[in-house]
């Protein structure tokens, strides 16, 4: 019994050793692990309404990660000078995420045109790579980043710029979606005016009227029938 | 020396690095006894049990020994002992062994009534088959592969405290019932399935429903090996897995416990070793170290459950006094001393683990981005749980060298850690969400959602499927 103790130590011991050599590879590329233990740009404390100019939100339909992103614009540079973030997310959408903020704001700060093309593989190649089995992780940045600048458009009054990759445009004259509509939905307009309150759908081209109605019944029923 | 490296290495001025290990339900270290036995197995005794010379009767000994000692351990016979490669594989010829002789079975009573009347006769109905939904993929996917062959397979729901209830078996029980899979202790939560009384039950129902055919009981012991009595006649179950790699014995190592009258059929063909039920030479090392870790920890069973309680409950009341919003998933009454499974709300469990992995600390996490799969726990959904539950489950898993010091160390690092990354967080949960709702589906729509909630719910569509 005595020496069974011992080889416990012993074995403890070299345990410990195989540990630590195995420990200087991680999963991850230096940089990942960088940003990952520190990440910038953050938003620690929530905002005023009116502190950002842009808000957009965006959940991964592959694992169900959330990401929230904030801009502030200069509208005479068209400029991000401001971006902060949050996410229910793993290492890689934390990294990600932090290497973004940095490349959209660095030097005086991405237009809203450089913003809006940024690519997920962009910012893979600033990290260094990351897993093939966590790529999926890392495309929720971009995707909140455009749809707070979509957001800024709307709020900015500039509805005609929004947007909107693989939605149906049902109001041509102010840019609405679909999906605005679904959103709409979701957030408690469950009748034409309500929805109408929310987005001014039709205000502007009330043909689409009828298309719209159709819409708020389809997700109605969908989300609450 | 980096800026990185420095940087980590200044995220822990705490308190000196410790290694602590919290993850024994995904597997042991090897117990130095238990490698002490094995030693002669691999250059001195390295014989073939099948060969007539000395070296394979020198092996073939230790192979009956190590039989006769599991044998007594869980009180069955020898002959009832297969031995297999590991855990899994036992599921596996458990399952599609017993579904493979009921195969032969309807195909030799085909022949012989084609024989006899010359005609065709109508195969009958496909068995249907009961488990639970919060069963170990090898046992789950073998099931959906059973599906797939058109077998009707129910899949029962856990309470709350994600415990199967009796009443949800006997609703779910018919005429062709031929096997019901139960674990006997859940690897994630940890809590205790009533397998005995699930015997009882079947027994009960079988002669009162005047049923022909009997139901076979078996049952995924892994987990609860080491913790639990796995006495086959007291749990009253006709197969039962058990394996080496969770009790401080080697890996790669497993068996199954066929009750001697059992109908069951090989899913592996060969040398007809282990009564022609798995071929292959044996892995003679491994089942002595196998046979040898089980009876250390049977010996200690007793002692380390109190001890291990003790710590376990501890260690969760300081949780909840240190950290708001958790929820302990399962009952804690009713589960495995080592066992402590939480949702820490808001976190995402990987993005924690990975912070904790670089202290020293070692756990798991329910979270979908640590699942190859990408699908958030199928046993914290069960408990009725928004996704997010699970996404932010942590699972500590003691063991037999997990000292107050590790909890303590663990807890330090635990708290501020959680606080971090709670304020990264944009989810705002809440302890009482009941609803398998999504808490922020504004979020998905416009990208679809999440692909587990376009997935029907297999119990759901099972029941819809008796309905029809």
């Amino acid at each position: 019994m005595a020496n069974d103790m011992n080889y416990a130590k012993v074995d403890k011991r070299s345990e410990a050793e195989i540990v630590d050599q195995a420990g200087q590879s991680w999963v991850y590329s230096d940089t990942v692990k960088d940003h990952f233990f520190n990440p910038r740009n953050l938003l620690l404390e929530l905002p005023d309404a009116t502190d950002f100019d842009g808000v957009g939100m965006v959940g991964s339909p592959a694992c169900g990660d959330m990401m929230k992103i904030w801009i502030k614009v200069n509208p005479q540079t068209e400029r991000i000078t401001e971006m902060k973030w949050q996410t229910f997310g793993c290492g890689s959408a934390i990294a990600s995420t932090s290497m973004m903020s940095v490349m959209v704001t660095e030097g005086e700060g991405m237009t809203l045109a450089e913003a809006q093309a940024l690519r997920p593989q962009d910012i893979m190649v600033r990290l260094d790579g990351l897993p093939t089995r966590k790529v999926h992780c890392s495309v929720l940045g971009d995707k909140a980043l455009r749809k707070a600048i979509n957001d800024y458009f709307k709020r900015s009054n500039q509805p005609e710029r929004v947007v909107v990759a693989g939605a149906k445009v049902i109001d041509k004259v102010l840019n609405i979606t679909d999906h605005d509509i679904e959103e709409a939905v979701l957030d408690g307009a469950h009748d034409l005016e309500a929805v109408q309150a929310k987005t001014k759908v039709g205000t502007g081209d009330p043909s689409c009227l009828p298309e719209v109605e159709q819409l708020i019944r389809f997700y109605y029923e969908k989300y609450y029938g | 020396m980096s800026d990185i490296e420095q940087k980590t290495t200044n995220a822990n001025q705490s308190g000196p690095w410790r290694d602590v290990y919290l993850d024994h339900a995904a597997t042991t270290y090897l117990d130095p006894r238990v490698r002490a036995a094995m030693e002669p197995y691999f250059e001195q005794r390295f014989g073939n049990p099948s060969s007539l010379y000395r070296h394979g009767r020198v092996a073939k000994q230790a192979l009956d020994q190590s039989r006769a000692t599991l044998a007594r351990l869980i009180g069955a016979e020898s002959s009832e002992i297969l031995f297999t490669g590991s855990g899994t594989e036992s599921d596996n010829l458990a399952i599609l062994g017993v579904w493979r002789a009921w195969q032969e079975q309807q195909s030799w009573q085909a022949k012989v009534s084609a024989t006899k009347s010359g005609e065709p006769v109508v195969p009958s109905e496909l068995p249907h088959f009961i488990t639970s939904a919060i069963e170990h993929h090898a046992v789950l996917h073998v099931f959906h592969y059973l599906e797939k062959q058109g077998c009707p397979v129910t899949y029962l729901p856990v309470n709350a405290e994600g415990i199967v209830e009796l009443d949800s078996v006997s609703a779910a029980l018919r005429p062709n019932t031929l096997l019901v899979s139960i674990m006997l202790a859940n690897n994630e939560i940890g809590t205790l399935q009533p397998v005995a009384e699930i015997s009882a039950l079947l027994k009960q129902c079988t002669s009162q429903q005047g049923l022909k055919q009997r139901i076979y009981l078996h049952t995924d012991a892994c987990q609860a090996a080491g913790a639990l009595d796995l006495k086959v006649n007291q749990l009253g179950v006709d197969l039962m897995t058990i394996n080496g790699s969770k009790i401080y014995g080697p890996k790669g190592v497993g068996l199954l416990y066929v009750r001697q009258g059992v109908k069951i059929k090989s899913i592996i063909f060969g040398g007809g070793q282990e009564k022609g039920l798995r071929s292959g030479t044996e892995n003679l090392a491994a089942i002595v170290g196998f046979a040898k870790a089980f009876e250390l920890i049977e010996a200690e069973r007793q002692t380390e459950n109190r001890r291990l309680t003790e710590l376990r409950n501890w260690f969760w009341q300081e949780i909840e006094r240190r950290i708001p919003k958790v929820r302990l998933n399962g009952s804690l009454s009713q589960r495995l001393p080592n066992n402590l499974n939480v949702s820490i709300l808001d976190i995402e469990g990987e993005a924690l683990i990975l912070y904790l992995d670089e202290v020293g600390i070692a756990c798991a996490t329910g979270s979908a981005c640590d699942s190859a799969t990408l699908d958030p726990s199928h046993v914290i959904l069960a408990l009725g749980v928004p996704y997010e539950f699970a996404h932010s489950s942590i699972r500590f898993s003691l063991g037999k060298r997990t000292s107050r010091t590790d909890l303590e160390y663990t807890l330090e690092h635990l708290v501020p850690l959680v606080e971090k990354l709670r304020r990264i967080s944009p989810v705002r949960m809440e302890l009482d969400s009941q609803s398998n709702q999504l808490s922020a589906p504004e979020a998905f729509v416009g990208e679809r959602l999440p692909h587990w909630q376009a997935k029907p719910d297999v119990a759901a569509s099972d029941q819809q499927k008796s309905r029809e």
